[in-house]
């Protein structure tokens, strides 16, 4: 009864929250939902049969799915520390020049970041052309032989991984600038006045300091490149020879091209449980090691 | 002393250097794309390439517009992230006043719903909302590009950060003068919330605009297609027309870029809204 009046009393507050979170029911956490119901169901254009657990069966004794997450771990791990790299070095060096110079650059780096996925893989496609694209003409203008790039089961990953690496980290840059500026300058000056060298500098202050933000990076990073997509739709469709096809891509072709939907909603599922349990392990290694 | 002095400029070199190079890597790609745009189709299987186009040429933009829903698909896309942009910053703005200003049952609920579910990737939705939005007969509609997006749940934890930081003594005030909750919500909530719309705003125009899979999934004729899509569709088309495609490509990208130009303050400080501090 207490609990009813006090809802009546907030109506405004709940007027004010429902009509995003009706949309919010009813096009997210009710999919969601629906989503973990239908894994279990052998769910195509000709059958919707209750199976239990017999996709996730099928999914583990699938060696295609085992392909798949190799190749996604393989691109996340390859993308996120390099890219995070680069966007600590970036910051770090833009730090001490004057704001018209460091504004310069964030936005240089920053102007891949508006072009979708689907304008920047188009443009590599064109870019990695064995024949005619731009890399091959700066292989042979330096004296090496042209590469297949993206037709070679060997550099396939590895040029996307490239890639993702050079056009990427310019959100980043800006939030780690921005948590930069609010580390106080004297710390710097002091430890350059005792003698450090840039790298103790960067190591025993610029990082420790600047933890939270990495953190927060590191998570979102993982998860966006763990769910890579229009890369590989444009570009290599998981070839050649499945050597990148990711698990986001075969969730897509199980679902709307082969319209396995049960089997493409227990692929998802999985995919979910890995990314949290990344997340964890992320979150519990970098708070355990915080020492200031 | 000047030994000090000298050391800090040649390190300042040294950064302006790698800067430089890294900033160029990035940069070269888009410059390309647009080279490769004004060029004749056939000098594109020259080898070595034109590094500068020395006969610059309109014919791929015009070929582009004659053959292809152009015109529509842009249409479709301003239609698209417009409407999504502006239904979600009332909605958020609304949902995220409610959230950190308001103290009801249910509210600490709402606020961890919201927040978890920013983790869950796209590939859990995407398969029974189709479904769903098929049993709507929504499928190759704008309701079914549009709503779907609306729902997205990041605005709404945008919102409730930065409202945290209003103070209340103002919202006070206003109610003991008498004004009413909505008259409170419009007249001194949302006006103070003006820097927060605006990166909603961009962030959303400009995430809608480039988005991909989920029109992809949700559209099938030609006439529905958002930009990004028909470019899709055009790559699978003619793949090694690239003066055709990178001409595609320029005419979709431009228009971002000039939104980052104009709005570029935003871009630089905004992204830090949504972040843990």
């Amino acid at each position: 009864m207490n609990l009813l009046k006090s809802i009546w009393k907030n109506k405004a507050a709940y007027l004010f929250i429902m009509p995003h979170f009706a949309l919010f029911l009813t096009f997210f956490l009710i999919p969601v939902g629906w989503g973990m119901y239908l894994s279990l169901f052998d769910y195509s254009v000709f059958s919707q049969e209750f199976i239990g657990f017999d996709n996730y069966k099928e999914i583990f004794s699938d060696n295609l799915f085992w392909k798949a997450l190799g190749n996604t771990f393989l691109y996340t791990f390859g993308v996120v520390p390099l890219w995070l790299g680069k966007a600590l070095l970036v910051t770090v060096l833009i730090y001490p020049f004057r704001k018209g110079i460091r504004t310069f650059f964030k936005a240089m780096f920053y102007l891949p970041h508006v072009s979708s996925t689907v304008i920047i893989a188009m443009i590599w496609l064109w870019v990695f052309n064995p024949n005619f694209g731009l890399l091959n003409f700066f292989m042979e203008s330096v004296g090496l032989d042209p590469v297949v790039w993206l037709g070679n089961k060997a550099t396939a990953l590895p040029s996307l991984i490239m890639m993702q690496v050079i056009m990427g980290g310019g959100s980043t840059i800006v939030l780690l600038s921005a948590a930069m500026s609010s580390i106080p300058e004297y710390l710097f000056e002091a430890a350059e006045i005792e003698g450090a060298s840039s790298w103790q500098i960067f190591r025993k202050i610029t990082v420790p300091l600047l933890k939270p933000t990495i953190l927060y990076s590191l998570v979102m990073g993982t998860i966006a490149n763990f769910q890579t997509f229009s890369n590989i739709y444009i570009m290599t469709e998981g070839g050649p020879e499945f050597s990148t096809l990711t698990v986001a891509y075969l969730v897509y072709e199980t679902a709307f091209k082969n319209y396995y939907l049960g089997l493409a909603s227990a692929m998802s599922m999985i995919m979910f449980v890995i990314l949290v349990a990344l997340a964890l392990i992320q979150f519990k290694w970098l708070s355990s090691n915080v020492e200031y | 002393m000047n030994t000090m002095k000298m050391k800090r400029f040649s390190k300042k070199t040294v950064s302006l250097i790698i800067l430089s190079i890294l900033a160029l890597l990035a940069f070269i790609p888009l410059y390309w794309m647009i080279v490769t745009a004004f060029k004749e189709p056939t000098l594109t299987m020259k080898f070595p390439p034109e590094i500068f186009p020395k006969n610059p040429t309109f014919q791929n933009f015009e070929s582009l517009f004659q053959r292809r829903d152009l015109f529509r698909w842009t249409l479709n896309s301003v239609i698209v992230a417009g409407t999504v942009t502006i239904t979600q910053i009332f909605l958020c703005a609304m949902a995220g006043y409610a959230i950190a200003k308001k103290r009801f049952p249910g509210s600490k609920i709402f606020f961890w719903i919201y927040i978890s579910s920013m983790m869950i990737p796209k590939q859990v939705t995407i398969v029974p909302l189709y479904i769903m939005v098929a049993n709507f007969g929504m499928v190759d509609s704008y309701g079914g590009l549009i709503l779907p997006s609306i729902a997205a749940p990041f605005g709404v934890f945008l919102m409730r950060q930065f409202m945290l930081s209003l103070p209340n003594e103002i919202i006070d005030a206003a109610r003991i003068d008498g004004a009413g909750e909505f008259r409170t919500f419009w007249k001194i909530i949302l006006p103070m919330s003006k820097p927060a719309l605006a990166v909603l705003g961009i962030f959303t125009f400009v995430g809608e605009w480039n988005s991909f899979l989920w029109p992809l999934i949700v559209t099938q004729s030609s006439k529905m297609k958002t930009l990004q899509a028909g470019l899709a569709l055009i790559q699978e088309e003619v793949p090694m027309e690239y003066a055709y495609l990178m001409a595609g490509a320029t005419f979709a990208a431009i228009p971002m870029i000039i939104v980052f130009l104009s709005f570029q303050k935003y871009f630089l400080r905004g992204v830090t809204v949504g972040a843990v501090k």
